[in-house]
């Protein structure tokens, strides 16, 4: 007997990796997320433990939210779209499997040195010498498997959603290579080769362009690959595609310097990022345009596939924060919003609802190709997910906004005679009712990926084949 | 020698037109078909040597407008 296989020598058994750890650092990340919520409500939640105080728990969760959760979904799908795209398996053999455990080993270095207090102290860059040497080890291995899967590719053409993760990629080498200089001191400790503003600016210029291109152009990627997949149409533009991608690419990387308004950076490179941001929302707004009308025409499949409509709404999601980000970046309203609780609502009205969304979306749609199943265990359980995160994303978000609305006003009033209206612990008091609103929030979330781990292994431990897809009405 | 400000004012303008040939290139008639073809290609589940034996012409059209 013969057995025809349509796609015989794809390596899915990364892929699988990747996606597995997806959803088990995306409970871990928002679990410890939620813990750090819980604390600025109930401080005693630190049992004056140092490695579970806030200080040590938030870098954790945001690395792990978005180098753990995040980037694995990136490795996972990056892996997948190359392969189905270019018809050819991966470059480089075993090096995808490093990459794999490597990330991996990234990752619980991470959660075991960050609590016990080892940090470089720059945001999102916490991690100390040693393991940023390990990140850009594995990144590069990444990128040569990536590219290498791209020379040896049997199509003519490369797809966009590739341009976007090699895009994601290479950017990602050079803002984490030149952002972690550093002169080590010992095994622990390193000091950054930069000074002063420069290194204000290094970090921010890597700071926001790890957000710029590891959660956007990464995850464009995604949603030029799954988005017209789960709809099962041709994206609405490919034309539109092209010059988003070279719109974004060109202009993201000059939107660093509005996480420094009114400091020490020269007045003049606070403007340029101010008008670079606010550029950038042209190519971000094409890109959501052109995701959601690649629906024109099938709109009604969003009544019924829950797995599109969370692709779907984190395209919506996009759209919101690539709206506030640019207004944000505006000097006179970045004057209120500069470090209130605002600036969190924007950053998780971004990750909750964009980049999570659109990871969820493509793992639902992944893991029944990669387990030999016609669908999801249970297509309820995804629909409740949705519900869930949903619900609890603008529990967050609203709460972010009216508490982060409210600080900036109360900070900024003053009496008749000059002095301060509010002391900050008033403005802390007065935070309080949304802290709780917002931790809600998050246990929706957690509670929502709890439920999509079960489904996952529901879907993972059944017999091949035995769930079969829905046919559409 | 041309100034530091002149240089820089040259490159903006230099990546301006860059930016519209890319639009134009994008946007222009002869390259609908193939664009057409590479947004379908993820449709495609084939192998090389099959893909070859499939006739193409059960394509949707994207709206390339």
């Amino acid at each position: 007997m013969t057995t025809t296989l349509d796609h015989p020598s794809y390596n899915y058994n990364v892929v699988r990796q990747f996606t597995v750890m997806t959803v088990i650092w995306g409970i871990v990340g928002t679990l410890v997320g939620v813990l750090i919520a819980a604390q600025l409500i109930w401080p005693a939640l630190n049992f004056d433990t140092p490695w579970l105080t806030y200080s040590r728990l938030r870098p954790l969760h945001t690395n792990a939210v978005i180098f753990a959760f995040g980037t694995s979904a990136l490795f996972a799908t990056s892996y997948y779209v190359v392969q189905r795209t270019c018809k050819t398996t991966l470059f480089g053999g075993n090096l995808a499997a490093f990459t794999f455990w490597g990330w991996q080993a990234v990752i619980v270095l991470a959660v075991i040195t960050l609590p016990m207090g080892y940090t470089s102290s720059k945001e999102y860059a916490e991690l100390e010498w040693p393991i940023d040497i390990l990140i850009a080890v594995v990144w590069i291995s990444y990128a040569i498997v990536f590219f290498g899967t791209l020379i040896k590719r049997k199509t003519s053409h490369i797809y966009v959603a590739n341009w976007f993760f090699g895009g994601f990629i290479l950017t990602v080498a050079v803002l984490h290579i030149g952002n972690s200089m550093v002169i080590p001191v010992s095994m622990m400790k390193s000091y950054s080769l930069y000074s002063g503003a420069i290194d204000a600016m290094m970090q921010w210029w890597y700071g926001h362009n790890a957000v710029g291109f590891l959660l956007t152009a990464g995850f464009l990627g995604m949603m030029y690959y799954f988005v017209p997949k789960q709809a099962e149409r041709p994206v609405y533009s490919y034309r539109l595609s092209i010059v988003h991608f070279w719109a974004l690419v060109s202009l993201y990387i000059w939107a660093g310097p509005h996480h420094l308004h009114y400091t020490a950076l020269p007045d003049w490179a606070q403007s340029v990022g101010m008008v670079m941001s606010i550029v950038l929302f042209l190519p971000s707004w094409g890109g959501m345009i052109n995701g959601i009308m690649t629906l024109s025409g099938a709109w009604h499949k969003l009544r019924y596939d829950p797995i599109l409509r969370f692709l779907i709404v984190s395209l919506s999601f996009y759209g919101m924060s690539t709206f506030e980000g640019p207004m944000m970046a505006i000097k006179s309203v970045n004057a209120l919003s500069h470090y209130t609780d605002w600036t969190i609502g924007h950053v998780h009205s971004g990750a909750l609802g964009w980049v999570a969304m659109v990871s969820i979306g493509a793992v639902y749609h992944l893991i029944p190709v990669l387990f030999n199943q016609g669908r999801m265990y249970s297509i309820r359980l995804i629909n409740i997910h949705f519900w869930l995160h949903t619900a609890g994303i603008v529990l967050y978000i609203v709460a972010m906004w009216i508490s982060g609305v409210m600080q900036g006003l109360m900070w900024r009033a003053v009496n008749t005679d000059g002095t301060l209206t509010y002391s900050f612990v008033e403005s802390l008091t007065a935070s309080y009712p949304f802290y709780f609103m917002r931790f809600v929030g998050g246990v929706l979330v957690v509670s929502g990926f709890l439920l999509m781990a079960y489904n996952m292994f529901k879907t993972i431990y059944a017999k091949d084949n035995s769930l079969e897809a829905v046919k559409a009405a | 020698m041309m100034d530091y400000g002149t240089l820089r004012g040259l490159i903006a303008l230099l990546i301006l037109a860059l930016f519209i040939v890319i639009v134009v290139w994008s946007y222009s008639k002869k390259r609908k078909s193939s664009f057409d073809e590479a947004a379908n290609s993820i449709f495609e589940e084939k192998t090389e040597t099959e893909i070859s034996h499939t006739n193409k012409n059960n394509k949707q059209e994207t709206n390339n407008v």
